[in-house]
């Protein structure tokens, strides 16, 4: 039998998937707390009209979904703060709005070379060596720029108001955050696949939340959850063939199934 | 701290406030001097709210203007000196994953600035705030567990660790029991007796406030009393406000 190490596009898909469940809880703790859960499917939504963008002018896709996502992210903030249409239809307007452009760009360019199928549901073999350094660097921004501003972010999440009254520039954070947030949805596509990413974002924080500590232990068990999942997710798919998103996420289903089982088998 | 009671800390000078084309306040002009403890009435959909959030530049005023230590409040940097108990009732989340000692040590983030860890000076003003609101024995429990006067009193310790000069509270004892009620109102006293903290606090509560406070201002959309709480009492302000029966309601409970 062959050592999983011994190909490439299996390293890379690991690396790819290590840097991208490190990062995932990181968003997905102030996601979740502040009820965005949502926002992530939608921009995931959004990058793979950005998906189609890139194939269709032959230029890398995870940069075309990183721009559309983080343009979107942007519009879709400032629709629900002018109010003037309820924050779950801006959500749902830009789903099915980009699934639309996805969809139709998709069949103007007769459907492409590529398996539109790995997109969907994340694929190790999509990741693309220049791909790694995207992850990376993003990556690396992302989570500087959350433990840096984890104090304030915590408190905005917690109660908005009382960090806008400390003089915290609570509506800075709020579009920074957002940005990150896209940004990472974006890069996580490769691995994870479009219509699986919020189920990365969400599940080890939720999981997390089960366990009931303080936020830092919250935060500390979500990635060791997130972790887990992702890598033995990865070497899944690999000996069985599988898609890499989809094993990823029932792991952390298992996991999540797990903690909530034995604590109801706690409380009696 | 020496109390200066002629020094004014918010100034309050022909503020109106609408929400889009509806009018909330008109023409409010009101001050709060150092020491005072300020009770905020009126009746529902009264303004009252929206005053305090005015005040503390949450909402920006349709005309008029807030002055906060002497600064206008919307170009206002020195929000270390003032401390926000907000509706708890509803903006709180009990599920979120904080400790009690978590949630205090907020009350410390605007003083440090960004980028900036917590030391263990601030650890040791978190403790001294708990100590303060009798809570500390709680510090490493999950906020979500205590009762609503509970964790009402480890807002108000978050509000203290900022070392605040003014602390703004929004209708605190709603959802809190009589009992927990009663220690919460003794604990504000103490504050503003013995610390000589600024108090200002918006509540329907009108019996309770009426004997707590030192001034009293109610609202509905105009100013319609401002001054001691014994002669708001005594005049017939309230009928004015909320219609004929309110004594008898009053005299009820």
């Amino acid at each position: 039998m062959l050592s999983i190490f011994e190909y490439s596009f299996i390293v890379r898909g690991l690396e790819a998937g290590l840097l991208i469940g490190a990062i995932a809880p990181l968003i997905g703790i102030f996601l979740v707390l502040r009820r965005y859960s949502l926002i992530a499917d939608t921009l995931a939504h959004v990058s793979l009209a950005g998906v189609a963008i890139g194939l269709l002018l032959k230029v890398n896709p995870l940069f075309t979904a990183i721009l559309a996502s983080a343009a979107s992210s942007v519009a879709i903030e400032r629709l629900r703060a002018s109010k003037k249409i309820y924050g779950e239809s801006a959500l749902s307007i830009f789903l099915s709005g980009s699934l639309a452009l996805a969809i139709v760009l998709i069949g103007l360019a007769h459907g492409f070379n590529v398996d539109l199928f790995s997109y969907l549901f994340g694929s190790i073999v999509t990741v693309r060596p220049a791909d790694i350094y995207i992850i990376l660097g993003l990556g690396a921004v992302i989570g500087i720029t959350i433990l840096a501003f984890y104090k304030e972010l915590v408190y905005i999440s917690f109660d908005e108001d009382a960090a806008k009254v400390s003089g915290i520039p609570v509506k800075l954070f709020n579009t920074v955050f957002i940005l990150l947030a896209a940004s990472a949805i974006a890069i996580s596509i490769p691995i994870i696949g479009i219509l699986l990413i919020s189920a990365l974002l969400v599940l080890p924080v939720v999981a997390a939340l089960q366990l009931k500590k303080s936020f830092k232990a919250t935060l500390l068990w979500a990635e060791v959850i997130s972790l887990s999942s992702v890598l033995a997710g990865v070497v899944a798919s690999f000996y069985l063939d599988v898609s890499s998103g989809g094993a990823i996420v029932l792991i952390m289903l298992a996991v999540f199934g797990a903690i909530l089982l034995a604590k109801s088998r706690a409380k009696k | 701290m020496p109390v200066d009671h002629t020094k004014n800390i918010i100034e309050v000078r022909d503020l109106s406030f609408a929400y889009g084309q509806t009018p909330v306040l008109k023409n409010i002009t009101l001050t709060v001097h150092q020491g005072d403890y300020l009770g905020i009435i009126g009746p529902n959909g009264s303004g009252k709210t929206t005053l305090l959030k005015v005040m503390l530049g949450l909402l920006t005023p349709t005309s008029g203007t807030v002055k906060l230590f002497g600064a206008d409040c919307l170009g206002f940097k020195d929000w270390s000196k003032i401390g926000y108990v907000p509706q708890k009732a509803i903006n709180f989340d009990p599920l979120f994953p904080a400790t009690v000692r978590e949630v205090v040590a907020m009350g410390r983030f605007g003083k440090k600035g960004l980028l900036f860890r917590l030391t263990d000076e601030d650890q040791a003003v978190v403790r001294q705030s708990l100590e303060q609101v009798e809570m500390l024995e709680y510090q490493d429990r999950q906020i979500g567990d205590l009762s609503s006067g509970q964790q009402q009193r480890v807002f108000i310790a978050r509000a203290l660790a900022g070392q605040p000069e003014v602390i703004f509270l929004d209708e605190p004892t709603v959802g809190v029991d009589v009992k927990a009620q009663e220690q919460f109102y003794a604990l504000l006293k103490r504050l503003n007796q013995e610390l000589g903290l600024t108090l200002v606090m918006v509540s329907h509560d009108i019996d309770v406030i009426a004997h707590e406070v030192t001034e009293l201002a109610c609202v509905n959309q105009t100013l319609v009393y401002h001054g001691e709480p014994e002669e708001f009492v005594k005049g017939d302000y309230l009928q004015k406000l909320y219609g004929k029966n309110i004594r008898q309601i009053l005299h009820d409970h």
